[in-house]
């Protein structure tokens, strides 16, 4: 269980995270989700007293970190697969985390099987491959067999296995009843392993929900429609309360459900060649909600869009 | 306990202490044999003559010594260290320790090692360890070692970058110390109260370990007033201070 109230952190004149409270419930994966400088890693390292807030506060299972005996026990997270000597072995780097919490040396052994390390266990962290060291920084965030996990963008620049087995991962470890939270930039990403969010944009919160809910708030529902009396037809769904848009072979209808437009249709003997529900995809979605709040506007960012719509469509 | 083992451990997981310590030895003890080497006639050698070598060691501890906590920043293990052990007064001191510990256990080698090399080269040469102040002159060089490791420490926690702390460690001892006696009129008393200078003093006194000379087969004596106690005492002192500063700074700023 993580609570944070009011957590703000300013540098310089740059508010990072403004204001923010949040919590994440045990049995779950919650997702972190926000563009790219949103404040989501500043926010992970405030959880985990590595920053300071300018205010607010973090609680974790009550306990504020630095008031936890032996933290790795409660706590594991990775936030950076890098923070690892490149000269010193996977297992030296597991053996002197273990000292420092009184985690038995066999531990090691064991979140090194788990991740799938324990054949290069004795080679120099430095040559490992990024996916390699992601597995490392997992069972660096294992060895205490904590009950909160913290991840910070883990599937970054993985490949599809890895990405897999990230997500099995964690859904392993919401089941066994710990608390896991896990930032990324990718809604699609979080979509697929996450069943709740916590969403921020400037470091502020956007919303608290279950996916589902994120993902039906922020879709757009539109309607597809092709009807060779589509003359007839768009006047009487215009009267009804919708409004649409030409599309490639017909047209998009907003703000009406396909049950009204069929209705529609049918007391007026059009025929409908097409009437199909569409699904905003999620990334639509997510700019929309958190457009307004992406810290670095680039003209390429709506060239990113108009790509996604004309996918979406 | 627990914590002095996990620095242990970060020490001994990585190459460059023993890189460090071996560099150090071969400096000091190879310069020492150098001197005694060519000590002759009226220049004999004396136990200060074997100990003409330990700065040159003295400047690779520092840098092992600072490496030890600004390699923890470059490669964000620092993190790991502070997430392990939120209280990083502990954590950094344990650090401290056992970094001054080894530069303790490099400082003897060195400075015993330097002796046996003299004994070696020169054994006619009185070099037996008959007074204090000969003792002080050999055994004081680890402890000098284990306090310029805490200055050295201190410093990294500060600047928390390899090269900065490096240069501004060695610039400092092998330079701006010595340049301060230009300074015109002030110069001379200022450097009487330079750290490494005083150091100096707290290692070769008025010159009883070598025979009561200024220099001669050698090193010249140092200018510091504080008797040779003090001069530990003030050294020990400076180390402390910047290391209290350098703890307080960890304790603010974010990691």
């Amino acid at each position: 269980m993580i609570e944070a109230q009011g957590l703000t952190k300013r540098y310089g004149k740059t508010l990072a995270v403004n204001n923010l409270s949040f919590s994440v419930e045990p049995g779950q994966v919650t997702g972190f989700l926000g563009p790219n400088g949103a404040g989501k890693s500043t926010t992970m390292r405030m959880i985990l007293g590595l920053d300071n807030p300018t205010a607010g506060q973090v609680r974790i299972g009550g306990k504020r970190y630095h008031d936890l005996k032996q933290p790795l026990r409660t706590v594991g997270a990775l936030l950076d697969a890098k923070w690892v000597h490149p000269n010193r072995s996977a297992r030296a780097h597991l053996a002197w985390m273990a000292k420092s919490n009184k985690i038995p040396a066999r531990r090691v052994n064991e979140v090194l099987d788990i991740v799938g390390l324990a054949n290069v266990a004795g080679k120099r962290a430095g040559g490992f491959s990024l996916g390699m060291s992601q597995r490392l920084g997992i069972a660096a965030a294992l060895l205490g067999d904590p009950e909160v996990l913290l991840f910070d963008e883990p599937v970054n620049g993985l490949d599809p296995e890895g990405i897999l087995w990230i997500r099995k991962f964690m859904h392993r470890l919401a089941d066994e009843g710990r608390t896991v939270f896990v930032s990324s930039h990718l809604l699609s990403e979080m979509a697929l392993t996450a069943s709740n969010l916590v969403v921020i944009g400037k470091g502020q919160l956007i919303s608290q929900s279950t996916t589902k809910e994120f993902v039906a708030k922020a879709a757009e529902n539109t309607v597809k429609v092709r009807s060779p009396h589509l003359d007839k037809l768009l006047p009487l769904v215009e009267r009804a309360g919708g409004t649409f848009t030409e599309s490639d072979g017909g047209v998009l209808v907003s703000d009406m459900d396909s049950d009204k437009i069929g209705e529609l249709a049918a007391q007026n003997g059009v025929v409908l060649h097409e009437l199909s529900p569409q699904t905003g995809s999620l990334e639509q979605a997510f700019m929309q909600i958190t457009g307004d709040s992406v810290e670095y506007h680039t003209g390429l960012e709506a060239e990113a869009q108009q790509v996604l719509e004309a996918s979406a469509n | 306990m627990t914590l002095l083992a996990v620095e242990r451990i970060k020490l001994f997981t990585t190459r460059s202490p023993w890189w460090c310590a071996l560099v150090a030895l071969v400096l000091t003890i190879g310069f020492s044999a150098l001197i005694v080497g060519n000590t002759s006639g009226d220049e004999v050698a004396t136990v200060s003559s074997t100990q003409f070598g330990y700065t040159f060691g003295m400047a690779v501890v520092m840098v092992l010594a600072a490496l030890a906590v600004t390699t923890e920043y470059r490669f964000g293990t620092i993190r790991t260290t502070f997430q392990a052990v939120p209280h990083r007064t502990s954590a950094l001191l344990a650090k401290t320790t056992v970094v001054a510990l080894m530069a303790l256990v490099i400082g003897e080698i060195g400075a015993f090692g330097s002796l046996a090399i003299g004994m070696l080269l020169k054994p006619n040469a009185d070099l037996a360890l008959n007074s204090g102040a000969d003792w002080i002159n050999v055994a004081g060089v680890g402890l000098v070692y284990a306090l310029a490791a805490v200055i050295a420490v201190a410093i990294g926690i500060l600047l928390r970058h390899s090269a900065g702390a490096i240069a501004l460690l060695l610039i400092y001892m092998l330079a701006v110390e010595n340049l301060i006696q230009l300074i015109p009129k002030i110069g001379d008393d200022i450097y009487k109260w330079m750290p490494f200078n005083v150091a100096q003093k707290f290692l070769t006194g008025d010159g009883a370990s070598n025979l009561g000379r200024n220099g001669q087969a050698g090193p010249p004596l140092s200018t510091a007033t504080l008797d040779q106690g003090w001069s530990l005492a003030y050294f020990a002192g400076i180390a402390a201070v910047l290391l209290i500063v350098a703890l307080w700074s960890a304790n603010r700023r974010d990691a």
